[in-house]
């Protein structure tokens, strides 16, 4: 179809505002990664590989973000995929938006403070007390990388659920009624019908929640207490703390690099297995 | 040992006894009673709402009747799961999986057996179901490459490649451009004698249940009214109800005056006395219907011929090899007739204001209870 140039006119806004709040500081971030540190911290331009080379010293955090990262993507998949199946498929249509605007409720309170609770619930005086007088021994929970993983599920879970929900509701009742038709018990059609169909909503959920944790800071510094740490954290000392402007530049530009990297291998991954079907567009 | 085939044969293959299906205060079929025969064409043909969907499905095993029993093959099959049965459904709108190429849609059901039958042999019914349907070679497509009709190809394939004992079918023509839906009821009934398999058909549409059915079971409000051959059903309707479903049909109400065997003399609201053949009994002074189809109806140009009922033609419609008059008369008011193309052609056509008069053959009008 031919378009005239007034429909290119509705890219404007969003056009200009990636270019604005995207582009261009990815530009400068880029730039700032080849400069030198000034004396007082801060950015004096330089041509350098030296940030680069020095991307070693943070190992620790890529290496956090990329275990926990997809450990945590797929912790909230085995948690959601029953949970948007109980509410799409199970749950009595007339209790079903109540249950859904359960699943958001939490939402409606800061992560920060959310994840405070946490600090407490996993702390000395929470769980491992209540185990402890159980007689089942006294974990140390908070500020292990266990903890990380349960703030992540806890804070990252709607954003899983919901893809799933959509593609499982979507779901053609009477193609479950065909499966069964043609000698498939229950369990098989879900192998075979249900699971092959919801897996739009699965890819879309993984990309939403994988994406979005390896930017993660907030639940490794409050629940990791600075042995779990992200790149996210080592982002906030080296621009806040040290000043360290052209390194922290380097480990951003790296960051989104390795983002690029795991996001094409994953979306390459997810085509080959839904094998040129259409209606696994991603997100 | 040859008795007992023979036994075997004379047995229905499906059955209902005393079926119903409730939920909760609302009754979907009620009391159906009705054995389907080993190798038969049978529709169950009614209105939406009338019961024929619900009846299909405690076959299919999606519903469970809520009373009596429904039998497959001598065996009841109440608390038998749908994916137990022996039984393969055309859905109306298909339910083709969209995750599957055509092949794999065919080979679905075959895949479910367990022992699972070898991958050569899966092949090869499937190539044989695609050639049977038309669809040669067509087993590598995606479903969303195929056009209406031949997915509706791809229905059937799926369903008869498992040689069940009986195919459902929901309206699955409703979905085709009349053209294609012709080429189809055609189609459905050479595979249903080529295959041996007995087919039940639910529709809406006594044109197509005409022309496929062996025989007809017609459903109204749950219950069955009447059950019979085409041409049963046209020519010895049970009621008005029957014969206003099948065919088209004009309607005098009235009452019976007097019985002689099965014919019968109707007054009717206005005074006029109507003859006709009464198929079903009725005493004298019992509500009644005289039914009197278009088609049996001839018009001859001029006034009032001898026996002969005096007409104004009011409409007239070409309908391509017919052509469909409305008449009005003084005693029975307006009514529609058909003059096939050939006839009207010698006469000369009638315009409307024109002068005729109506006659039919003796015997033509039924007289039916009214209801």
């Amino acid at each position: 179809m031919r378009q005239g140039p007034s429909a290119w006119l509705l890219l404007v806004p969003a056009g200009a505002w990636l270019l604005g709040m995207l582009v261009l500081p990815l530009v400068v971030v880029v730039v700032f990664s080849f400069g030198e540190r000034g004396a007082a911290g801060g950015y004096v331009p330089a041509f350098t590989f030296a940030n680069y080379l020095n991307l070693g010293a943070r190992w620790a955090a890529f290496r956090n973000t990329l275990t926990l990262a997809p450990l945590g993507t797929l912790a909230c998949l085995i948690i959601a995929y029953p949970l948007a199946y109980f509410l799409a498929l199970r749950a009595p249509a007339r209790w079903r938006t109540l249950l859904l605007i359960l699943v958001i409720v939490p939402f409606w309170t800061s992560i920060l403070i959310r994840t405070y609770a946490w600090i407490f619930l996993l702390g000395g005086q929470g769980i491992p007390a209540l185990l402890e007088a159980l007689g089942l021994g006294a974990p140390r929970l908070i500020n292990t990388p266990f903890a990380v993983l349960v703030g992540i599920v806890y804070g990252y879970l709607p954003l899983m659920v919901f893809p799933i929900y959509v593609s499982l509701e979507r779901l053609d009742r009477r193609l479950l009624e065909a499966s069964a038709d043609l000698g498939s018990p229950p369990w098989r059609a879900f192998l075979q019908v249900t699971l092959p169909l919801s897996l739009p909503g699965v890819a879309t959920g993984c990309m939403l929640v994988f994406i979005l944790l390896m930017g993660e800071f907030l639940i490794p510094a409050m629940l990791g207490g600075g042995k779990v740490f992200f790149v996210g954290n080592a982002l906030v000392d080296l621009f806040l703390q040290s000043r360290n402007w052209p390194f922290g530049a380097a480990v951003a530009a790296a960051l989104v690099l390795v983002m690029l990297v795991t996001v094409t291998l994953y979306m390459r991954l997810v085509r080959r297995w839904a094998g040129g079907r259409d209606d696994v567009s991603l997100m | 040992m040859d008795e007992d085939r023979t036994t075997r044969a004379a047995a229905p293959i499906a059955e209902f006894r005393e079926a119903g299906k409730r939920y909760g205060s609302v009754v979907a079929a009620e009391a159906l009673s009705l054995a389907i025969a080993r190798g038969e064409f049978l529709s169950f043909l009614g209105p939406s709402g009338c019961g024929k969907t619900t009846a299909l499905r405690m076959l299919a095993g999606f519903e469970a009747p809520t009373s009596g029993q429904v039998l497959l093959d001598g065996r009841v099959v109440n608390d038998v799961p749908a994916y137990r049965r022996p039984v393969n459904m055309v859905f109306q709108h298909y339910a083709l999986f969209p995750h599957l190429t055509v092949a794999d849609n065919i080979a679905y059901g075959l895949r479910q057996r367990r022992p699972r039958p070898p991958a050569a042999e899966i092949a090869r019914a499937v190539d044989a179901a695609l050639e049977l349907v038309r669809l040669p070679g067509f087993g590598r497509r995606r479903i969303w490459e195929m056009s209406g009709g031949q997915q509706q190809r791809v229905a059937l394939a799926r369903a008869i490649v498992n040689r069940p004992k009986l195919l459902l079918l929901d309206e699955p023509l409703a979905a085709l451009d009349r053209k294609l839906r012709r080429d189809m009821q055609i189609e459905l009934q050479g595979l249903q004698r080529q295959l041996g398999i007995t087919f039940v058909l639910v529709t809406h549409d006594q044109e197509e249940a005409l022309s496929m059915s062996d025989r007809i079971c017609i459903l109204r409000a749950g219950r069955i009214v009447q059950v019979g051959g085409p041409r049963d059903l046209y020519d010895r309707p049970a009621n008005r109800y029957v014969a206003d479903f099948i065919g088209k049909s004009n309607f005098f109400e009235g009452r019976v005056a007097a019985t002689d065997g099965d014919r019968a003399t109707l007054t009717l609201a206005g005074g006029r006395s109507l003859d006709g053949r009464m198929p079903v009994p009725l005493q004298p002074g019992a509500a009644a219907t005289a039914s009197l189809r278009p088609e049996q109806i001839v018009l001859t140009r001029g006034p009032a011929a001898a026996g002969g009922v005096p007409v104004r033609v009011a409409n007239r419609i070409f309908l391509g090899e017919h052509t469909e008059y409305l008449v009005e008369s003084a005693g029975l008011g307006g009514f529609l007739v058909l003059v096939p193309r050939q006839a009207e052609a010698d006469a000369g056509a009638l315009e409307p204001g024109d002068l005729a008069t109506a006659h039919w053959p003796p015997g033509a009008a039924l007289i039916l209870k009214a209801d």
